[in-house]
């Protein structure tokens, strides 16, 4: 796998930014003082052991938790206080480590789903029956990013019946369709082989040339293979930020795996104790009206 | 033969009448998980405001589309009020919720109609049939009301299957929380849910009323066959619940036809203990989909 632009071309300006983000959980620190920033075409990567706090940092880019004190931005722009559905509309998209497809729908359904940023027909022409020019559109445009992925032949089938990997695919077209200018992977490589790791890896590093990429994931031969920089969590703080050369051989980053090299393949490779989305009471931010 | 083709055709009338009903009852459990008690009372409602505009001199099917909007506005309403500061919480809260909004409607409904009973009319005859010298146990409004279901249930189905507004409804309906990073605004669907399926219920409402007596309680025996009847389907299958209120609806009229009117009920019950005791998911809907 080759470095994604080689590292020289990426822009100065942040596109996204996370400023000093602290959470809590009742009495638990579950992100403390957390601030990094991720370029346009960037691939960003955020690793950590087993409850370091990247999902709980993910939850909070997406709004699903509410940080008790720090600020996002977007192109400069304060987006904070967005709820879960308009960050879609900002240009902000990501995918689950459980995936999260909608079994009972199509796999075009389920992309077709992620394309409603891109709907021109609002509610009230889509309630009147109007929008049928729209379905068509997002249909196609469905259908391209499936293509682009090489799975537009499994359109007409449903999620359940589909191999792992494909289902992993299926999901980051549904997260790809709406043309995000930051996506937001989440364990991407779990449950996969090691041909089908370097084949994402791959996509990773195709997808810098029309969005930014943050990823989470345990397998740092694919971290350290596709990312521009990478920052460290442990505990909740940032504890190391740099390139993967820097990370590889940061002091602090080798005692918070234990000894091991971060690069080692067999570095934690399961589950995570962080959950998918977390959705706890007063620290959600609130439906949308 | 005469009585068996008498019984079959009334019992696909009376179906169709349950199918519409158990499929309101589907959309709301669908999107929400909610099982709706105030279905029948809500539909009620809408039924009283069609009968006043009738009384009014307003034409019997500008008063139904009256009817509709009246469904469709109290639906969203009643979602956006009552229902949504629950939602999310214990599922129990929005049943009683429901029961309450059902003693409430039934009691506001009593106050302001009193609770005499009242004809309501039927847009086309009521009268069977007559082939030659012989009467069909089919009327014209019999026929009507198949039709009128069936209307509805291809506008569900073109809204659901062919539409990103129902595959958006789909969406929030199966996984909130995706929608929602997806971009759909999903409190949004589940009032459009709440407010379809109140149009859909005030369909049945007019449709049961049509040429026969109305009161604050004549729809309250809908309760109990809707909810057979979706349960029969499955609660999460829109065509199940359609299917299965026709099965009710036949199996109803075969009871009162060839045994007695009083073992209907009884045999109604039956079916909903067999189903919940051998295919608690319902004939069509999946099994690990069903969390009541």
């Amino acid at each position: 796998m080759q470095k994604p632009g080689g590292g020289n071309d990426l822009q100065t300006s942040p596109l996204f930014a996370v400023e000093g983000v602290s959470v809590r959980f009742g009495g638990v620190r579950a992100l403390e003082g957390v601030s990094l920033e991720v370029a346009p075409h960037e691939v960003l990567g955020v690793i950590g052991p087993n409850g370091a706090g990247k999902t709980t940092l993910f939850n909070v880019v997406c709004g699903f938790v509410s940080p008790a004190e720090g600020e996002l931005r977007l192109r400069g722009e304060r987006i904070r206080d967005l709820r879960p559905h308009q960050l879609a509309g900002h240009g902000i998209a990501r995918t689950l480590q459980g995936l999260g497809l909608f079994e009972r729908m199509t796999v075009l359904d389920n992309v077709m789903v992620g394309a409603d940023r891109l709907a021109r027909a609002g509610f009230l022409r889509g309630l009147l029956g109007l929008g049928h020019r729209d379905d068509a559109r997002l249909a196609a445009k469905a259908r391209e990013v499936l293509g682009e992925l090489g799975i537009e032949s499994y359109a007409a089938r449903y999620p359940g019946s589909l191999p792992y990997p494909i289902r992993k695919k299926v999901a980051l077209a549904r997260a790809l369709v709406a043309e995000p200018e930051l996506l937001l992977l989440d364990e991407p490589a779990s449950g996969l082989s090691a041909e089908e790791m370097t084949e994402l890896g791959e996509i990773i590093t195709g997808l810098t040339e029309r969005t930014a990429v943050m990823l989470v994931e345990h397998h740092m031969d694919l971290v350290m293979s596709v990312c521009h920089r990478i920052t460290v969590l442990d505990f909740g703080r940032v504890i190391a930020a740099g390139t993967p050369e820097e990370i590889r051989n940061d002091p602090a980053v080798l005692a918070a795996y234990l000894g091991e090299s971060v690069d080692d393949p067999e570095v934690p490779t399961g589950s995570t104790t962080d959950g998918d989305v977390v959705s706890t009471g007063s620290t959600t931010r609130g439906e949308e009206a | 033969m005469q009585q068996f083709l008498d019984t079959t055709l009334g019992g696909l009338v009376l179906g169709a009448v349950y199918a519409a009903f158990a499929l309101a009852l589907c959309l709301i459990w669908r999107s929400t998980r909610i099982v709706n008690f105030a279905q029948a009372a809500m539909a009620m409602v809408t039924t009283y405001i069609a009968l006043s505009l009738i009384n009014a001199d307003v034409p019997y099917w500008v008063a139904f589309v009256a009817a509709l909007a009246a469904g469709f506005g109290l639906g969203a309403l009643i979602e956006r009020v009552i229902i949504r500061p629950v939602e999310g919480k214990a599922e129990l809260n929005a049943v009683i919720l429901t029961l309450g909004l059902f003693m409430v409607l039934h009691g506001l409904t009593a106050i302001t109609f009193g609770v005499q009973h009242r004809g309501f009319p039927a847009p086309v005859s009521t009268n069977a049939i007559e082939v030659g010298d012989t009467s069909i146990g089919i009327t014209p409004f019999g026929i009507l009301s198949i039709v009128v279901v069936a209307v509805v249930m291809a506008g569900l189905v073109v809204l659901f299957r062919f539409t990103d507004l129902g595959l958006r409804m789909r969406a929030s309906a199966f996984n909130g929380e995706v929608s929602r990073l997806l971009g759909v605004r999903v409190g949004r669907m589940l009032t459009l849910g709440w407010a379809l399926a109140a149009a859909v219920g005030a369909v049945a409402g007019m449709l049961i009323a049509g040429g026969d007596l109305v009161n604050p309680s004549f729809m309250d025996p809908f309760v109990i066959y809707g909810f057979i009847a979706a349960v029969l389907g499955g609660l999460d299958s829109p065509l199940g619940s359609v299917i299965g209120g026709l099965i009710l609806g036949l199996s109803l009229s075969y009871v009162t036809g060839y045994v007695g009117e009083h073992l209907a009920p009884l045999v109604a019950l039956g079916i909903l203990m067999v189903v919940l005791l051998v295919r608690p998911s319902g004939l069509f809907a999946a099994a690990a989909a069903r969390r009541v």
